[in-house]
């Protein structure tokens, strides 16, 4: 049965596309004097958001008799802002990220991450800088830019910012969704379904398209907006429906981290999840001083995917999870 | 019956949705970075025949479907009823028209069909691939023509049309491809 699967997911001269890609990657930031970093896949704590699952193992070894309880990072993030409150300046990073629970056609369980941050920036000086990447590698027009607000209440007519949970639950019904809308009480989780399924398949088609200003309730590590505190300083990048980047305009305020950190676990409590030791590294090191900063990761894998014109992530890695 | 989740959602898995037995076709995990990770899912209602497209929150289970293929041979038809034999049991079971759908014009006594039961009762009846009907009408065709360009069409015993080559002639047993509808060839 494992023999079967011994070649490659994808083809050899799509690998090599791939590698002129990182070298383009690679290249600009050099340009643009952003240090690579090369931060630990292996962690003593992770990620609290209640839709990551991170994998978890056991470093056995000297000083650690007893087992080390270690887990492999979903992202690179914690690790990166130790490194800029260190006084790093701007660093970028292209690394593995592994998430369990997800395999698909856009998502394997590991898979690469570009994540870079700039001190400095807000999150549309990031945007710009984003895009010039893009239209680099992807050869495309400069992308568009919606708000949140926009992009839904163009797509489906109601503003996501100010509707109740019935007019959400209404909506979720009449576009087919009464399976999950009539028993679903969290507002989140019906804005996600609606976005994901009725709004991402309208925008960024024919270039790609930043949405901005996410709710504050989806807000993940990003600065509640000072002029609406309803939205955070959180934006995505989306391009002939495939979700390509998440930034923050960095939340630093190191007592609002840790207090969201102990909500996600609460949460993750509430619904019978595993809770997850808190970062407190990562909090030590808001508390020294994160300069104000942007952040973005980026899928360099659906990135690939775009460029070479392929359907599933497991044309554009060697081997997928199935071949691992 | 047993609860699926939506990690075992697979092509051919049998769930139940709106009270009728389905089969999964096509199932793919759309998930935000940020957020709630959702399964869409392609069903075929066993039933009716309709495909749908349905959506589930990720984590959730379904109701599996009781729903089993066995291997029956065709015995007979008293107008109302199809019945069907296990060649092992001798068990007989008997399909209403709603259950034969378009099989009927493919049954040939003794061969063996898959007919899908749903908690005991057949809700579907698929013929062989193939099977080998006598020809009881078409036009006589061209004398010496052996290219079988064009076709023409022929009645079998059962009543089903098919397009068959110029020189096959009345009174032949064909070959015949039940999921296309096709000619295939002559039988010796």
């Amino acid at each position: 049965m494992l023999a079967d699967l011994w070649q490659p997911s994808a083809q050899v001269n799509t690998l090599a596309k791939r590698a002129a890609i990182l070298r383009t990657i690679r290249e600009f930031f050099y340009q643009r004097h952003v240090m690579e970093v090369d931060t630990p896949s292996l962690s003593a704590a992770s990620v609290t958001d209640v839709h990551l699952a991170s994998f978890q193992t056991q470093f056995i070894g000297p000083g650690f008799a007893k087992g080390l309880p270690l887990y492999l990072q979903t992202s690179p993030e914690f690790a990166m802002k130790r490194l800029l409150a260190a006084g790093s300046g701007a660093i970028y990073q292209i690394c593995k990220a592994f998430r369990n629970e997800e395999a698909g056609s856009h998502h394997n369980p590991e898979f690469t991450m570009l994540e870079w941050y700039r001190p400095g920036f807000d999150e549309f000086a990031l945007m710009d800088e984003i895009n010039e990447l893009m239209q680099l590698i992807l050869n495309v027009p400069p992308a568009e830019r919606l708000s949140y607000q926009e992009a839904f209440t163009q797509a489906l007519g109601l503003d996501p910012l100010n509707a109740t949970l019935e007019q959400l639950q209404a909506l979720a019904c009449a576009q087919g969704f009464a399976g999950i809308a009539k028993h679903e009480t969290h507002r989140d989780t019906l804005l996600q379904l609606l976005f994901c399924m009725k709004v991402e398949p309208t925008i960024g088609q024919q270039k790609p398209c930043f949405i901005y200003y996410f709710p504050a309730s989806q807000a993940a590590l990003a600065s509640i907006c000072e002029h609406d505190t309803r939205v955070a300083g959180r934006f995505e990048l989306y391009y002939q429906n495939m979700e390509l980047a998440n930034g923050f305009n960095e939340l630093t305020d190191a007592q609002e981290q840790a207090k969201r950190f102990t909500e996600d676990n609460a949460c993750r409590k509430a619904n019978n999840l595993t809770q997850v030791p808190m970062d407190t590294r990562l909090i030590a090191a808001l508390e020294h001083g994160l300069p104000q900063c942007a952040g973005v990761a980026l899928g360099v894998d659906r990135l690939v995917m775009l460029a070479t014109q392929k359907n599933t992530i497991k044309e554009v890695i060697a081997f997928d999870v199935d071949r691992a | 019956m047993a609860n699926y989740s939506t990690n075992e959602f697979k092509g051919g898995l049998k769930i139940m949705m709106d009270g009728e037995p389905c089969s999964i076709l096509e199932n793919e995990m759309v998930k935000p970075g940020k957020g709630q990770a959702f399964n869409r899912v392609r069903i075929r209602k066993l039933i009716s025949g309709k495909v749908l497209e349905k959506t589930f929150k990720s984590g959730e289970s379904v109701e599996g479907a009781d729903v089993m293929d066995t291997d029956l041979a065709y015995l007979y038809t008293d107008g109302e009823f199809w019945h069907f034999m296990n060649n092992e049991t001798f068990e007989q079971i008997a399909a209403d028209e709603k259950a034969l759908g378009d099989a009927g014009k493919w049954l040939v006594e003794n061969d063996v069909c898959t007919i899908t039961l749903w908690n005991g009762n057949p809700i579907a009846v698929a013929p062989p691939n193939f099977v080998e009907l006598e020809i009881t009408e078409t036009d006589p065709g061209l004398k010496g023509d052996t290219a079988g360009t064009g076709g023409k069409p022929a009645t079998l015993s059962t009543g089903a049309v098919v397009r068959v080559p110029l020189f096959v002639q009345i009174g032949e047993v064909i070959k015949v491809d039940t999921r296309n509808g096709e000619y295939v060839s002559r039988v010796k």
